[in-house]
């Protein structure tokens, strides 16, 4: 498992969640946090391309050996891209959180909504 | 994670690798949550032999048996494993979630017997040693032969170190029963609280992997062993549950009529119908606790099986859908997911 980071050109939602903006689309993926809470993940419960998410509202589920946890979303939008790659290897959410352990690119139906998250400090001082 | 009042690891390095550790060579738990009832005197065979579901007549001395304690009705109001440690003197370890109920259920029914229900609770910790190798290192750590599968012995330690041994008697007396809650080879220890920290050690120094309870749950479960609180309640009968092996009715234990009616519906199953098995996902998805068999029935224990790689569980199904093979659906959290009922165990050692 990785060491705890955040890194700072992401936005935070305190349900930890991150998004990588770009334009107006987000990948979204849950934090270091989450996932060493959750522990070695084994399943990921991915929504489909097309459908549409909502801001504050599960849209996935994760599950390790121990516990299953709804992943929230961040931002409101469409789903365009899901990560096929975690079927085969969900473990990548505990070795590269903010990498290849990625969910979802969501085009933004609500870019606005982005002011509403946490930067990188702000979530990390709410985990204190 | 506080656990009856126990401050309890669920992991120490990761669930799937202390399973593994476990099913490849060795892992230790701390099972010190368990409890213990000491009932000595001269009918503590009677005695034992009226609550408990088993015939402990059975039950040489250096003995163990698994049993069910049971109410009037059939209800199941534990499952334990009963050692007889002399001629008249046996220990029962008690799940710690009712440890005290069943104390206050053994002193209760003890009157009129000639025997003494002592509360052994605070004179043991237990670590479960378990494994292929478990043998092995216990039986180099104490330079002895260990007792065979379902045999206890009395035998002592020698701490290798000065330093293990300065705040403790030595050598360390302890119990050594060849049980264990894996589906492995192994032995668990029962040994005075003050000398557990130190055979911890020796014990990991030995090579065992430390465990959590998070394993304990997977490997139990691969191994179809009950959990009760789980897959057994005081509102479900020892036929259904699948124990119908560990009761003998002609003993006159308590609860026996009832089970004895249970019995001869002839099915296996609960008067409702149901009969617990187990299962195994045929495709994606993890099954949990209260999930909702499709058609009627529930899941009662559910977990991702790190040897097999798919979901497993226990369920209460419909009689009718309980022959292994079946194809049954899961509802978990409101998706349909498909299963198969399987023979238990899930997961046996390849011979």
């Amino acid at each position: 498992m990785a060491d705890a980071s955040y890194p700072e050109d992401l936005k935070y939602h305190p349900e930890h969640d991150w998004a990588r903006i770009d334009g107006d689309t987000a990948v979204f993926g849950i934090t270091w946090f989450a996932q060493d809470a959750l522990g070695e993940v084994v399943f990921v419960d991915l929504p489909e391309v097309g459908s549409t998410v909502t801001k504050d509202q599960s849209y996935a589920e994760v599950e390790s050996v121990k516990a299953v946890s709804d992943v929230i979303a961040p931002l409101s939008g469409e789903i365009v891209a899901i990560n096929d790659d975690l079927e085969g290897g969900p473990e990548a959410i505990n070795e590269a959180s903010y990498d290849g352990g990625w969910l979802v690119k969501v085009r933004l139906s609500e870019p606005a909504q982005v002011d509403d998250l946490l930067d990188r400090d702000a979530y990390v001082a709410s985990l204190d | 994670m506080p656990f009856a009042g126990w401050e309890m690891p669920v992991q120490y390095v990761g669930v799937k690798d202390e399973h593994l550790a476990v099913r490849n060579d060795c892992g230790v738990f701390d099972v010190s949550h368990m409890g213990e009832i000491r009932t000595s005197g001269p009918q503590a065979l009677e005695f034992l032999q009226r609550i408990l579901s088993n015939d402990v007549t059975k039950i040489a001395v250096g003995g163990a048996q698994y049993s069910v304690l049971c109410k009037p009705d059939g209800g199941i109001l534990d499952d334990l494993f009963t050692y007889r440690l002399s001629d008249d003197v046996y220990l029962t370890v008690t799940n710690a979630s009712n440890h005290a109920k069943d104390l206050a259920w053994f002193r209760q029914h003890a009157e009129g017997f000639d025997v003494t229900v002592d509360d052994a609770f605070d004179d043991y910790a237990m670590l479960a040693v378990q494994g292929p190798n478990a043998r092995r290192i216990v039986g180099e750590l104490l330079d002895a032969e260990l007792p065979a599968p379902f045999r206890i012995a009395a035998m002592s330690w020698e701490p290798a170190h000065p330093a293990d041994s300065a705040d403790q008697d030595v050598p360390v007396e302890l119990l050594v029963a060849g049980t264990g809650y894996t589906g492995e080879d192994g032995v668990e220890l029962l040994v005075a609280p003050e000398s557990a920290a130190a055979l911890w050690d020796a014990v990991v120094a030995a090579g065992a992997a430390p465990a959590g309870l998070g394993a304990r749950d997977t490997l139990r479960l691969e191994a179809c062993y009950h959990l009760y609180g789980n897959d057994l309640s005081e509102d479900r009968d020892p036929i259904g549950a699948g124990l119908g092996w560990a009761c003998k009715e002609d003993t006159g234990f308590l609860g026996c009529d009832a089970v004895r009616d249970v019995r001869a519906q002839g099915n296996g199953a609960h008067p409702d119908g149901l009969k617990l098995v187990p299962f195994r996902f045929t495709d994606k998805g993890i099954p949990r606790p209260g999930n909702e068999v499709v058609g009627g029935g529930v899941v009662t224990s559910g977990t991702f099986s790190p040897t097999l790689e798919v979901g497993i569980g226990l369920a209460y199904v419909p009689v009718e859908h309980a022959t292994p093979g079946t194809p049954i659906e899961i509802d978990v959290r409101g998706r349909v997911r498909p299963a198969e009922v399987a023979t238990r165990p899930l997961y046996k050692r390849p011979a």
